[in-house]
C-alpha cells in the first residue's frame, strides 16, 4: 500500500497526553477532509488505544508510547500505536466487550469501541516486549460544496 | 474538564464542561460523588451539552453515578448529549439500563 504522507511521534505515558495524542491525528487527518463525524470516531479509537497504553501496559510506571499515523493510497488513514510495556496475555479475551482487568474505574469497552469506529484493527503482542495497535479508516470523498 | 451543578427541588443537575476521557475520569467521578452524597437528590440528571469529547472512561463515570444514586432510590438520566458522546454511549449499550437524550 502506497503511503501518501506519515507522521511519527512518541511521548511518555502520562495521561495529559492522551488529548495531546488525538489532537495531532485529528488535525493529520484533517488533510482527507473528513466530516465532523468521521474525526469524532478516529479521536476516540486513538484515545482508547494511548488510554490503553498508559493504564495497562505501563501500570506501574513511565514508559514510551510510539504513534504513527499515515495516509495511504485511496484515502485511507491508518494509526499504529506501540507501547513496549508487560503486554496482553489473552488477546481474544482482551477483544471482548466488557473485559477489563481495570476494576470499576475502566468500562472493558476499549476494543470493542475502536473495533466498531475504526475500518480494521489488528493486535499483535508479546508478553513482557509490547502491543501494537494497527488501526485503518477509509475517509469517504464528499462532493465539493461550491 | 469543569463540573458544574444546581439543585431543583429534588433532582441535582451535573454539568460537564470540556472533555472526559482517562485524564480527567478521576477527579469527574470524585467531585459527582462528592455532589451527590452532600446533596442527596431523589434524582440526578447529568447534562453533556457542554462536553465535547468523551471515550469510554465516560462510561465508567456514568455507571459509577448511576450506582450510586439507584442505590440511594433514585434514577438517573443523562441529557443534552451531542454527537460524538452519542456514539459512544450508543456502542456502549447502557442505554439499556440508563436513559438519554440527545442534544437539540
Amino acid at each position: 500500500m502506497k503511503e501518501k504522507n506519515v507522521l511519527k511521534m512518541e511521548f511518555p505515558s502520562l495521561s495529559a497526553n492522551e488529548g495531546l495524542s488525538r489532537g495531532v491525528v485529528s488535525v493529520f487527518a484533517s488533510q482527507l477532509d473528513p466530516t465532523l463525524s468521521e474525526l469524532g470516531d478516529i479521536k476516540t479509537a486513538v484515545s482508547e488505544a494511548v488510554t490503553n497504553c498508559i493504564v495497562h501496559a505501563y501500570p506501574d510506571c513511565i514508559g514510551m508510547i510510539y504513534l504513527r499515523c499515515r495516509i495511504l493510497e485511496g484515502d485511507e488513514l491508518e494509526i499504529t500505536v506501540k507501547d513496549k510495556g508487560r503486554g496482553i496475555k489473552d488477546v481474544k479475551k482482551a477483544r471482548e466487550p466488557l473485559f477489563t482487568t481495570g476494576g470499576s474505574d475502566r468500562s472493558g469497552m476499549g476494543f470493542t469501541i475502536m473495533e466498531s469506529f475504526m475500518d480494521y484493527i489488528r493486535v499483535r503482542s508479546k508478553e513482557n516486549v509490547g502491543t501494537t495497535v494497527t488501526m485503518r479508516r477509509k475517509i469517504e470523498k464528499r462532493a465539493s460544496v461550491k | 474538564m469543569k463540573v458544574t451543578w444546581q439543585k431543583k427541588k429534588n433532582k441535582l443537575y451535573i454539568y460537564l464542561n470540556g472533555e472526559l476521557d482517562h485524564h480527567e475520569a478521576g477527579e469527574t467521578v470524585k467531585r459527582i460523588e462528592e455532589l451527590i452524597e452532600r446533596e442527596t437528590p431523589r434524582d440526578c440528571v447529568i447534562d453533556l451539552e457542554n462536553l465535547g469529547f468523551m471515550d469510554s472512561s465516560g462510561i465508567a463515570v456514568i455507571l459509577k453515578a448511576y450506582r450510586q444514586i439507584s442505590a440511594m432510590g433514585g434514577r438517573l438520566c443523562i441529557e443534552n448529549v451531542q454527537q460524538q458522546p452519542m456514539r459512544v454511549l450508543d456502542a456502549s449499550g447502557i442505554e439499556r439500563i440508563i436513559g438519554f437524550t440527545a442534544l437539540k
